[in-house]
Formats: structure tokens, sequence, C-alpha cells
């Protein structure tokens, strides 16, 4: 009963859809208000129904009903009540109807909270939410039904969640990954229907802001959840593979970060209008170029758990649809949007044009080395992969400009600027990256040239920021109580932009120490064996066998010593999951915030030794990387905040309203 | 500063931009594009000793073997006809099995035996990276 309910609510979303998508258009264009307004209770209705849906999939995994089809090949009755509601979206189907979900989310709150927009473009907005919604429902009901009984007799049991997935890392890294990717559907809508209407402003930019902003935000956080998950669950230590999965998480993130930069010239100059609404229909659609690539099993990758050419080919029209749609309807109208106000090269808007250069063309370098295999394989016999080496030739020289001139830019003025001031004002920066790079040179043996540029950037990027600050709250110049009330009283925009880009300069001091001064030791213990690694004595006291709710796990015992003191005990596992005979191995990492000593058990040695292979890694600086990532979500979340946005919309509202209909 | 100034200047940043991107990124792909082969392609594509690809195919039942220095292990990978050795320092992946598809990143030795720097067997034990499948149905052996 309840999976058809769930069913039944699938298809009444996508009715509401439908209308969703047609009859505010419509409305719109004959300026017909009644019919402008069912954009609202539509899209509230089609949210309601969707969750009414997810409520009814996440029911019957909770429940283990396995007379449905999802639930058997996804579930198990011994798997944790955790991994039964996070196993909702740990498959195809319910990964779709999170999809929609958080779409339909997105349009819900535009229809509660968009008081503060003009009927026509509030309707537009929701009308091309509905069209996307409506399209993915249609793929979800053809396609990708969740809700499908079993044949015949049901199963005694499910054939489980594949083990690597049953992870808290893992668990919640879709839903945010997925908020990213659907979040700048807003993006893509507010774009479209500006190009209706014909008119991009700066208010214009201010309410696709905060949509556009949140996408960022969820992004920024599934994709370092994603490498946080990778890093420990995965055994090798690594942190980033450039498997195309990640890639398609990372071509959204470079688009959609240059499309918050550029949106800021929109709002405060009026200019790059037509650039900003380019990149933000290619930012919606490289995440659905992405959505494409992990759903329809193009890819080799462990992600790929839908192969099934059917579903390939629904997602790829739905894409060159909703691309091509806009891209054409863009090519129309965008010129006839109004140029804005002109700037010299030496400005802030000079120097946000180079940082949208710079992240376009990464996206583009990643999106060649993602797509290229599969273009080779198209018109030839040819199978290849494009690994590290082309993403560090590629992407590390143009992340170097990027992030040195990141100090500069928010010390430029605009229309044109001063660069020898703003540099001599950096003045702080240069000298703290210099004693950055000399302190790595006197600490370290031979550090790579790479290596050192990378740490002096990565410093340069951190005091940058906060001469940026302290210019802002005039530390030094007034009394410190002054400066710490006109720091209280920054707006939000201001310390979204301090700390975002010192967040990104403490992510690549991570990225960069874990990767050049890396510790690896690979050893075959007995028991009672010691091994050292970056100043540990680490010794292997032995295994014992512990049983968890759904596997058997091998833990290992192993005490850590520094100096003769013994100063932790760390317990790696390898754990076997009997439903899907499959074994994982389950890292130990012990943290000291400035390094992480990492330990992974091998295989048992053959003929019944009591040896065993371990795994040692010494990572400097790897934690850097993930709390980078959460310091610049945190200046996403404070320029969310900014109350200018908020503002902004109701001082707009009132001055609208004084006005006399179009 | 005229529009048109403003507009040349973006223009020629964005060509010296995406000219100095394109040529990275041809070079890189030059350079760094692995290959994929079956055991039964690597005398067909002369292919020589210290060119790296990557070799694919199914781990004969029988053929793992582990040398006493309990780190390297050495193993036969076939599409069914032909057959390469294949040398490995290192801890195995978790779902590296004899019968089960395998791919192996490394090159040739002169002794015509692949050293291995880099084993993938990442997928559930059902699943056959599809370039081995391919592979193996080329080499005349459907697969299911």
């Amino acid at each position: 009963m309840i999976p058809e309910l769930g069913h039944f609510a699938l298809a009444l979303a996508l009715a509401l859809a439908l209308v969703q998508a047609t009859v505010p258009l419509v409305g719109a264009a004959r300026g017909r208000t009644p019919w402008m307004m069912t954009a609202r209770p539509a899209a509230l209705g089609q949210f309601a129904a969707i969750a009414l849906a997810f409520l009814a999939l996440t029911y019957v995994h909770v429940v283990s009903d396995f007379t449905v089809l999802n639930v058997v090949e996804n579930s198990h009755s011994a798997k944790p009540m955790l991994y039964k509601v996070t196993g909702v979206w740990g498959n195809h189907e319910g990964s779709m109807l999170l999809w929609v979900l958080i779409l339909a989310l997105f349009g819900a709150t535009v229809a509660l909270f968009g008081n503060g927009l003009p009927d026509t473009l509030r309707a537009r907005v929701l009308a091309v939410q509905g069209m996307i919604g409506a399209g993915f429902l249609a793929f979800m009901l053809v396609t990708s039904n969740p809700f499908l009984r079993i044949a015949g007799i049901p199963p005694f049991d499910g054939q489980d969640l594949n083990p690597l997935l049953q992870d808290p890392g893992l668990a919640f890294h879709p839903p945010f990954l997925y908020f990213g990717y659907v979040g700048f559907s807003m993006a893509f809508s507010f774009a479209v229907a500006a190009l209706i209407e014909g008119r991009v402003d700066a208010a214009w930019a201010r309410w696709v802001r905060p949509w556009t902003l949140a996408a960022w935000i969820g992004l920024t956080l599934g994709i370092a959840m994603g490498s946080w998950w990778a890093y420990y669950e995965l055994g090798w230590g690594g942190w980033w593979f450039w498997d195309p999965v990640e890639n398609a998480s990372l071509m959204p993130w470079l688009a959609g970060t240059a499309l918050l930069h550029s949106a800021i010239v929109v709002e405060k100059r009026d200019a790059l209008k037509s650039w900003t609404i380019l990149l933000a229909i290619l930012t919606f659609a490289l995440s659905l170029l992405g959505t494409f690539l992990v759903r329809s099993g193009a890819l080799t990758s462990v992600h790929a758990f839908a192969v099934d050419p059917d579903r390939g080919i629904f997602i790829l029209v739905l894409i060159v649809a909703t691309v091509g749609g806009a891209l054409a309807l863009y090519a129309w109208r965008a010129p006839t949007l109004a140029p804005g106000g002109l700037f010299r090269p030496v400005s802030r808007e000079g120097a946000l044009v180079l940082n949208n250069l710079l992240l376009t063309t990464a996206t583009a370098t990643v999106l060649i080395g993602t797509l290229y295999p599969l273009m080779l394989e198209a018109v030839g016999d040819d199978r290849v992969s494009v690994g590290l080496p082309y993403f560090e030739a590629t992407i590390v020289p143009l992340m170097i400009p990027l992030i040195a001139a990141m100090a500069v830019g928010p010390l430029l003025a605009w229309k044109r600027a001063d660069l020898a001031g703003a540099l001599g004002r950096l003045g702080a920066a240069a000298g703290f990256g210099v004693v950055v790079l000399l302190a790595v040179l006197y600490w370290t043996d031979a550090a790579p040239v790479m290596a050192l540029a990378g740490l002096a950037l990565a410093a340069w990027a951190i005091v940058g920021s906060l001469v940026e600050l302290a210019e802002r709250i005039r530390l030094f110049r007034i009394p410190p109580m002054a400066s710490l009330r006109r720091a209280v009283g920054l707006p939000g925009g201001a310390w979204g932009l301090v700390l975002a880009h010192a967040g990104l300069g403490i992510a690549v001091a991570g990225m960069v120490a874990s990767t050049a001064f890396l510790q690896e030791r690979i050893v075959v213990l007995q028991p009672g064996d010691t091994t050292e690694i970056a100043g540990y004595g680490v010794t292997y006291d032995g295994v014992e066998e512990v049983d968890g709710p759904n596997y058997s796990a091998e833990r290992a015992h192993m005490t850590i010593r520094r100096g003769g003191d013994t100063i932790a005990v760390m317990e790696p596992e390898k754990r076997f999951y009997p439903v899907t005979r499959m074994a994982t191995t389950e890292a130990a990492i012990r943290t000291t915030w400035l390094a992480d000593l990492y330990i992974a058990l091998g295989d048992p040695q053959p003929g019944g030794g009591t040896g065993r292979t371990v795994r040692l890694y010494h990572h400097p600086l790897v934690p850097w990387i993930w709390i980078g990532a959460l310091v610049m979500s945190l200046g996403g979340l404070a320029s969310l905040a900014d109350r200018r946005l908020r503002v902004a919309v109701t001082a707009r509202r009132t001055r609208l309203a004084a006005q006399p209909a179009e | 500063m005229r529009r048109k100034h403003q507009r040349t200047a973006l223009l020629a940043m964005a060509v010296i931009g995406i000219g100095t991107a394109a040529a990275l990124t041809l070079a890189a792909l030059q350079d760094n594009l692995l290959f994929f082969y079956g055991p039964g392609e690597i005398e067909a594509q002369h292919l020589v000793a210290g060119q790296r690809f990557r070799l694919g195919g199914l781990v004969v039942d029988g053929s793992i073997r582990r040398l006493d220095d309990g780190l390297t292990i050495t193993f036969d990978v076939t599409d069914t006809v032909e057959t390469v050795s294949v040398v490995y320092v290192g801890p195995v992946p978790d779902l590296f099995a004899e019968g089960q598809g395998v791919i192996a990143n490394g090159m040739l030795d002169r002794d015509g035996v692949f050293q291995a720097d880099e084993l993938l067997a990442k997928h559930d034990e059902n699943y056959m990276p599809p370039e081995v499948a391919e592979r193996l149905e080329r080499a005349g052996h459907p697969t299911q």
C-alpha cells in the first residue's frame, strides 16, 4: 500500500510540475495575474507530493519491505538503522528521488519567500523550475521507478548495500552534493527568466545571489565530504583521485565560483551581464552533465551503479533540451541586454574578469580531461585513461595566478585602481610568504620547488585576506575597541570574502604539504614487531576477531610510541560483509591537526603465518584541506546572512509597489 | 576608456588565457594518456619495454603467488587466449582475487613481464570493468 502511495505521489508531482511549467509562463506573457499566481500553489504542491514519495520510500527501507525491488537490491534486515535510512539515496532510483526532492524544495522556497520578486519574474522562474522538474520526474517514472514491486514471491532477505557506502561520511555526502548540483538550477531559472523578460540589472543579481551562494555552500561541503570519505575509507591515503565522478562535481563548483564572482560585477557595476547569464546556464549544464556521467554509467567508476543505456539516453535528451533551449534563447535575447559600466583592466572588475577567465579555463581543462576518453572511444577503438599527471599539468599553472591575484583583487578600487598601492598594502602578506618559504627550507631537507611555491602562495593568500579584513576595520589605525566595533558591524558579504579566501588558502596549504611531504611505508609485521614512521614507533600487537551488525572484522592492535612514551593505541580494521561478499579496509587515523598518522591493515600472509601487510602514512597538514573547505563554507554562510541581500529586496518591493503594473 | 577599448582589452585577455590553456592542455594530453590493452594486443601494438599502459583481463585461477618478502606478488592476466605475467609490490586492493577482472597500470620489462605499480579492482564481485569485458569478447569469449 505504502509503495503504491509513493508511486501515485510521484505521478501527481509530475502533473503539478507540468502545470507549473506552462500556466504561469503563458500568464506572464499575456499579463494575466491569476494564471501567474498558479505557480505558487503548484510549486508547493509539487514539493509536498515529492516529499510524500520520499517518506514512502524511506518507510519501506526502514521496515525492510522485501516486496519492493529497490529494498531487496539495496538493503538487508541486519543493516544498521542509520544505513537503512541513508540507503534510501544510496542507489540509483532513490538518489534520483532525492534529486527531484531538492529541486522541488528550491522551487518551494522561491514560492514561499520570493515575495520581493516582481510577479512576472517569479512566475517565469517557477515555470522554468517546473520544466526541469517535469523532465526529471518523467525520467524517474519511465526508467527509474523506486516503487516497483518484486514479481513473484518476495525473498527472505535483501542483497544489502555496497559496504563502501555504509559509512557516515558517504551517507551524508549525496544530500550536500545534490543540494549544490540542484541549487544551481535556481541560477539557471533566474537566467532563463531574465532572458525572457529581456532585463538584467543590479536587482536581478541580488535576487540570484542567495540561491547561488546556498548551492555553492552545499557543493563545497559535499565535495569536501566525498574527498574525506575517499581518504579514510578507500585505505590508500589519497584524498583526490581525479576520478570522473569527482571531476563531475568539481566542474560545477569551478563554474559556480566564477558565477558568484561575476554576479558581484553585475550587482555593483551593472557590467558583465550577458556573460553572467551565460555562466549561470553553463554552471547548471555542468551539474546536469555530472548527473548524466554518474547516472548513465558512461564512465567506469564505483559510483556508476546504473549501467542501463535507456537511462543514459533519457538524461542526455533532457540535457540537450534544457541546455540547448536555454542557449538558443541566450543567442536570441542576449544581444538585447543593455551594455553596462566601463572599467579599466586594472580595477576590481578587471580582477574579477581575471578570476572568471582562470576559473572557466580550469573548468574547460577538467571537462576535456574527463570527456576525452569517451570521445576517443566513440570515434575509434582505443580505450585510454587520463589521470593525475594531466590534471596536475593543467590545473596547477591555472591555480597559481588565481591564488596570487586573489589577495590583490579585493584591495583594488572599482572602475580604475592603483595596482602599486594595492601591492604596497600587501607587504605583510608577502613578508609572511617569505617567512613560510624560509621556514619550510629550514625544516625539510630537500623540498620540491613547487611545494615551496605552493606553501608560500597559501601563506600569501591567508595573510592577504587578513590584510583585507584589517583594512576594513582600520586595525591599528584607530583604537582597538573601535576596530572591534567596526568588525562586528562589517556586512556579512565582507566577512564572506575574507573567510572564503582564507579558507582556500588553508586548503591549498593542506593539499600542497600533504602531497609534497607525504611519508609512506609498506611493511610486513609479525606480532611484536615495531616499525618507525615520521618519528613515531609503531608496534603491532596482533589481531582480534570482532563482529559488527552485518559484518565480521579483524581488528589490529597497534601501540604508538614517541620518544619512549606510549601515546596512543590505533585499531585499523579489515571488515568482511558476508551478504555482498565484499571486504573493506577501515583505516585508523590519529590526527594532531598538523599531521595525520594513518594505518591500514593489509592481507594475512599466505600459508597461515601470523604476519600482516601494514601500510603506514604520515600526511602533514592533510586535515587543513577539510578545515579550509569548512572555513570557505562559513564564508558562504556569512555572505548569505548579509542583510543587504534582504534589505535590497524589501526596498525594491516598496518601489515596485508604487509603480503601475507593466 | 572607451567601450571599444574595453572590449579589445577583455578579448585580448581571453585570447591569451585560452591560448595558454589550450597549449597546456594539448601538451598534457599528449604526454599523459594511458592506453588500455588486453594481453592479446601487446604484440600487435608493438608495445616495448618501458612503455606505460594499462593492462586489463582476468586473473588466472591459481596463479597468484606471494614472494618471501611478503610484499611482492606475481600473477597471470589473461583474455582467455593470451596470458601475461604480472609482478606487483605492495598491498592489493580489497577486491583483488583469482578469476576476477583486474586492471594494472605499469610497463613491460625486458623479459616481457608486466611490472605493475598500481592495481585497480575496486568493484563488486559480479562486476567486470567494461574494458575487460570488451577485450574478453573480442578474444572470442562472450561474458554472460
